[in-house]
């Protein structure tokens, strides 16, 4: 990911509306996001453009991922 | 170097409830309006509050915005002002209604109207028994309302700047604000928004504490303008405090876990609300356990490395329940504090959650400041709104529920006094000579400077510092000690460094920036804190305790008076009257707080 990109989305990730979405997708990005490939690179991107609550429910297990496209990230995030 | 200039009627920093509320008003007067923002509108931490907004509409059951104006004072612990809150309780329904019309989902009741529920603090014919008063949309009211809001506001043309962060406010020599610079984040480019009117609308700086429950975003950048540009800080020593946040982390653990069983034990094991509370152990009140809990780690008897967090524990509690009667806490453990509370207890602390104090507005939203004798001048030019602005309504300590209440009420009201503003005609006003040169300098000390100091060491030492010595519980000795520390740690704030020096997209450099917001905050907080020596709603003072002279600690004789913070001019404090005096109806006299 371009060095622009990276910082946009770190922006992104770290200045949520919830503080449990500011803590678990920089975690993340610091923690896992490197190890990913491109695509599910852009998995995650699609993933913290979602509302705030939408994603939070996903991540904290009260709300199923139904997209199977978007699913092995959200397991990733569970558990990171 | 030549900076852009863009020109609007109003510039509104901040895009959060009270930001998008006035920007209405602006732009449906037809006044060219920029809204400011450092995220997407729907983004703001308006979207966290769950509670619902209160307003005496008695849907459910008689109520009157004149008992809703005594709870709200009574909550305030007599610190708020009384023709402000008389204005908010009074509005209350208005600007409730004019919600629903742009299009609030709010729950409802069988027949069509909105449905409203009891909420702590909120009680009919002044202070009889609980009553009905807030307005919900299931548990995302901030999101939906935020949502309600930006819609109108793409309808009224307001013109948005998304991701641009805000860094000084300018002044012109007779100390009318005139604009503000801001900086494009995906540029690095520094702007002069050049402006008749200017509201700020940032929301609070929670992040000044090292376990708070507010959002990354919430750094008091438009205090922190403020503060640099000479407007004082009012009453920034009260803080709300949650009793559980998870430690290290902030987020919030429902009451509802004391409520099905919790127990919170100290490093020895000892229930020791036993000690505290005989009769109400760990269900008593949030004061009485914040206070119980801070106690316990001021004395050595706090878990973990450090002693610095206490323990919560359901592990008695039959899985089943927990997963069934408290949805999500098992996960929170798990996530953000690396425990499963099914098999062990949740590290927590008291947790900062709302500051009441800001900048000092009058109910007009104009901020007012002294001069000469007057305590209260109008800055030309400037207005203030929602949690970064002091009307006071709050005062001493803040009722849930009147949060979203004061971001719509005031929000409305700044921007109507905008606009009645900008009506009597003024041009704009010049820009100084210079106007850009404080933003540029910051910038070029952050991107030239060798050998500084770290941001992320600095910033933590500020919570921490924060957490230790001005918590939910203080202590005069702490106190003390914190001042020092705190100014100590204001010379590493301002001499920051940051490796990466690239223009687009610089977290690093917006970080420090940040920073540089949230240490006013930080050291206003302490020295207002030291400085008063009685305890008065969510201002605890182990010194100033419950005595039969002074009930609760509070001392009305010397202290019934809002703290101005002047961290230009030497760190003074000056102290106002609190405003007794309502708009039309008779004072509410001075009582002790006991609910």
């Amino acid at each position: 990911m371009k060095r622009e990109d990276y910082g946009r989305l770190r922006w992104r990730c770290s200045r949520r509306a919830l503080l449990e979405l500011d803590i678990a997708l920089t975690r993340f990005l610091d923690e896992r996001f490197d190890q990913l490939s491109e695509e599910q690179q852009q998995v995650f991107v699609e993933l913290a453009d979602m509302e705030d609550h939408d994603l939070w429910y996903l991540i904290s297990g009260q709300a199923e991922c139904e997209d199977p496209r978007l699913a092995p990230i959200v397991a990733l995030l569970r558990k990171s | 170097m030549s900076i852009p200039v863009l020109k609007f009627d109003a510039v509104i920093v901040g895009a959060g409830g009270a930001g998008l509320r006035s920007a209405i008003q602006l732009s449906e007067a037809g006044l060219k309006t920029a809204v400011l923002s450092k995220v997407f509108p729907t983004r703001s931490h308006t979207v966290a509050a769950q509670g619902g907004v209160a307003a005496s509409l008695g849907n459910s059951e008689e109520d009157h915005w004149h008992w809703h104006m005594y709870d709200t004072i009574k909550g305030s612990d007599w610190l708020g002002d009384q023709d402000s809150i008389e204005y908010m309780c009074k509005a209350a329904n208005e600007v409730v209604v004019e919600l629903e019309h742009y299009g609030m989902p709010f729950d409802r009741t069988d027949n069509g109207k909105i449905y409203q529920r009891p909420f702590g603090g909120h009680m009919s014919n002044f202070g009889e028994k609980p009553v009905r008063r807030s307005c919900a949309a299931a548990d995302r009211t901030g999101h939906a309302m935020l949502h309600a809001l930006y819609q109108r506001n793409v309808k009224a043309n307001t013109q948005f700047f998304v991701e641009w962060m805000a860094l000084d406010l300018i002044r012109d020599a007779e100390g009318a604000v005139v604009g503000v610079t801001a900086m494009e984040m995906e540029t690095g480019q520094v702007v002069i928004f050049h402006s008749r009117a200017t509201i700020f609308a940032t929301g609070g700086a929670g992040r000044i504490f090292n376990s708070s429950t507010n959002a990354f975003i919430n750094t008091g950048d438009g205090l922190g303008m403020a503060a640099r540009a000479g407007i004082p800080l009012e009453d920034l020593e009260f803080w709300q405090f949650h009793p559980t946040g998870v430690a290290g982390a902030g987020v919030l653990i429902t009451e509802g876990v004391r409520g099905e069983g919790g127990i919170l034990r100290n490093s020895s094991k000892e229930r020791f609300m036993e000690r505290y509370a005989p009769n109400a152990k760990d269900l008593a009140s949030r004061d009485v356990v914040s206070r119980a809990m801070a106690t316990e780690i001021k004395e050595g008897r706090g878990c973990g490395v450090n002693k610095d967090y206490i323990l919560l524990d359901i592990t008695h509690l039959d899985p089943a329940t927990i997963m069934k009667r408290l949805p999500g806490i098992r996960e929170i453990g798990i996530q953000f504090a690396g425990v499963d509370c099914i098999k062990e207890p949740l590290p927590v602390v008291p947790t900062a959650h709302y500051q009441m104090g800001g900048i000092p507005t009058n109910y007009t939203g104009r901020v007012v400041v002294p001069k000469g004798d007057d305590l209260a001048s109008v800055v030309p030019g400037f207005y203030a709104a929602g949690e970064c602005g002091c009307a006071s309504v709050h005062g001493a300590n803040r009722l849930g529920t009147n949060s979203l209440l004061d971001l719509l009420v005031f929000g409305k009201s700044a921007g109507d006094s905008a606009v009645e503003d900008l009506k009597a005609g003024k041009a704009h006003r010049e820009l100084p000579q210079g106007a850009a040169e404080q933003s540029l300098a910051r910038i070029s000390a952050l991107d030239n400077r060798k050998g500084g100091a770290n941001v992320y060491e600095t910033g933590l030492a500020m919570r921490r510092c924060m957490q230790d010595h001005a918590g939910v519980f203080r202590f005069g000795d702490m106190l003390k000690k914190g001042v020092d520390k705190i100014l100590e740690i204001e010379k590493a704030a301002h001499e920051l460094e940051i490796k990466d020096k690239s223009m687009a997209w610089n977290t690093a450099r917006t970080e420090a920036l940040e920073l540089e917001n949230l240490i006013e905050v930080a050291k206003a907080t302490m020295i207002s804190a030291e400085a008063r020596k009685e305890s008065r709603g969510a201002h605890v003072r182990d010194d100033a305790p419950d005595t039969p002279e002074f009930p609760n600690g509070r001392n009305d004789k010397e202290w019934l008076k809002h703290t101005l913070f002047f961290p230009q001019e030497g760190n003074k404090i000056v102290y106002k009257p609190v405003n007794m005096k309502p708009l039309s109806v008779e004072t509410i006299e001075l009582k002790t707080r006991s609910y």
